[in-house]
């Protein structure tokens, strides 16, 4: 077989293009949830609470230092096969499930510093000015602060989106077994003669599907940064 | 720059003692009638007693991960491939000091014997068309089949054909999966799982009816000391997988690996190893298959 035969064997034999749409909806759903979880953790560690302050450096301190891998794991063989906490009765909405909440709690902590840092982008003087005209601490975060915060963070944010897509090939560690990394394990297995061509397919894929997250991200970063 | 290197020097050391930590954890895992029923199969056959004639050393692959069939126990290897493969070495004039035992997990298996970094393989080497396309197999010395480990009080559970609505695990990528999803996909749901140990975590939580794959690899598993007792084989197997040596396709030693095979089966070694990797399971081998005979070289 020549070489272009060979990818047409592997792309006729396995369906490698679903494999990397599962890592896409892995990392929407995931996306959407570090995202909400991670701005209001962000929020929570500039509040004027305490407790709420502590609460967020707490989550951010365990959920950053904890291996995704271990994170995934727990969810199956703790919370999933001890606990026996069950999403759906179907096994493949199941440990979806558990990987998208997996991926969200990780990728939270990353957000939450990512707001965090875009904050720190917005001068005192906007807080005080905010607080100057009545309002309180939330309507303040959400009409003043946030909007500015999110355009300093973009180039952060999109530095965690890149990385979840490439994390979310860790949901194998959850049992989901259609997405690429897992599929690309079982072509290895079933035709070890072509592993370099394996790799390639999936490292190509990742470029494809990465590159223009990091360049649109650059561009907005860019386009939305407040002059001051 | 002093600091640094004193930093450097506490990763050196934590790291150390870390790996001492490992191995030293690893020892409890020993399993000591898989270890003397180990040596004994081999030491067993008088005829073969001095094993000399072999040039230099004799390196194979095994599986390290695998219990009753391929286990690295310290700086001991135990298991059915590595008794066999021991026998062979045997055979062929290789003592036991002069076999260097590799790591060969599954993906790799066709790439080392390409690269010629082991001289066969002994690994759960199913003998496939595909494979053969690009290493050559001896043997079989071993047919196993797709079988179902379920807990050792379960009755419900007989073959493939009790599998209606209930939950399987299999190892991702793995063969048996791949045949779970193919055959017994409507019926089934399938967790998949990084190795075969989580799944008889899973299993012993109940939150699966059977953990599913060859039946000598399932029998090993439930040899191991830590699940003795709470689980049992089936005994029905689905397929057929006929674990063959792997070796180099420009390789000349087919035929005496079949020799020394057809030696061990009908000396009773072979019989006798299989016995002590999977006490305790009640676990038998297909018997109209088992014990197989070598096919013939190509």
């Amino acid at each position: 077989m020549n070489l272009f035969e060979q990818v047409g064997f592997l792309f006729s034999s396995y369906n490698i293009p679903a494999a990397f749409w599962v890592n896409i909806q892995l990392t929407f759903w995931a996306a959407i949830g570090a995202l909400v979880l991670g701005t209001a953790l962000g929020v929570m560690r500039v509040s004027p609470v305490p407790s709420l302050r502590w609460l967020g450096t707490s989550y951010v301190t365990i959920f950053r230092n904890t291996p995704l891998t271990v994170i995934m794991l727990f969810g199956v063989l703790g919370v999933w096969s001890q606990l026996k906490i069950t999403f759906s009765q179907d096994f493949t909405v199941n440990f979806f499930i558990y990987a998208v909440v997996g991926l969200g709690l990780y990728h939270a902590a990353f957000v939450c510093e990512a707001v965090r840092s875009g904050i720190n982008t917005v001068p005192l003087g906007q807080a005080e000015a905010a607080r100057a005209i009545g309002l309180p601490f939330i309507p303040a975060a959400r009409l003043v602060l946030l909007p500015q915060a999110f355009r300093g963070a973009v180039a952060p944010l999109g530095n965690v989106l890149i990385a979840l897509i490439k994390n979310s090939t860790v949901a194998a560690a959850a049992s989901v077994a259609t997405e690429t990394s897992s599929v690309m394990r079982a072509m290895i297995d079933q035709n070890g003669n072509l592993v370099v061509l394996i790799f390639m397919i999936f490292a190509v894929g990742y470029v494809i599907l990465v590159v223009p997250v990091g360049v649109l991200t650059t561009s907005l970063s860019r386009k939305l940064a407040v002059s001051r | 720059m002093r600091n640094v290197r004193s930093v450097f020097a506490l990763a050196a050391v934590a790291a150390l003692s870390l790996a001492a930590c490992t191995t030293d954890a690893g020892n409890p895992d020993a399993s000591e009638t898989t270890t003397d029923g180990g040596s004994e199969a081999t030491s067993s056959d008088g005829a073969s007693a001095d094993c000399t004639g072999g040039e230099g050393s004799l390196r194979i692959g095994i599986k390290f991960d695998q219990p009753g069939l391929g286990f690295q126990d310290g700086s001991d290897y135990t298991g059915f491939d590595v008794d066999v493969a021991k026998y062979v070495a045997c055979e062929l004039g290789y003592g036991e000091d002069a076999i260097e035992f590799v790591s060969a997990p599954s993906a790799q298996r066709e790439n080392m014997l390409q690269t010629g970094q082991v001289d066969m393989i002994f690994a759960t080497y199913s003998i496939t068309d595909a494979r053969k396309e690009v290493v050559s197999f001896a043997g079989p010395y071993f047919v196993a089949g797709q079988d179902l480990l379920v807990l050792a009080d379960n009755e419900d559970i007989t073959g493939p054909e009790d599998l209606n609505g209930k939950n399987l695990c299999s190892v991702t990528g793995s063969t048996s999966a791949q045949k779970v999803k193919d055959t017994l996909a409507s019926e089934v749901q399938l967790l998949e799982q990084p190795g075969y140990a989580d799944c008889v975590t899973v299993l012993e939580s109940g939150q699966v009816d059977a953990v599913t794959t060859d039946d000598i690899i399932l029998a090993g598993l439930a040899a191991t000391p830590a699940n003795s007792g709470k689980f049992k084989v089936v005994g029905n197997p689905f397929s057929e997988e006929n674990y063959g040596v792997g070796i180099p396709q420009d390789s000349d030693r087919c035929e005496d690996i079949n020799t020394a095979i057809t030696k061990m089966i009908d000396d009773g070694a072979w019989e006798e190893a299989v016995t002590a990797n999977t006490e305790g399971t009640g676990y038998t081998p297909n018997a109209e298959l088992n014990p197989p005979t070598p096919a013939a070289c190509a």
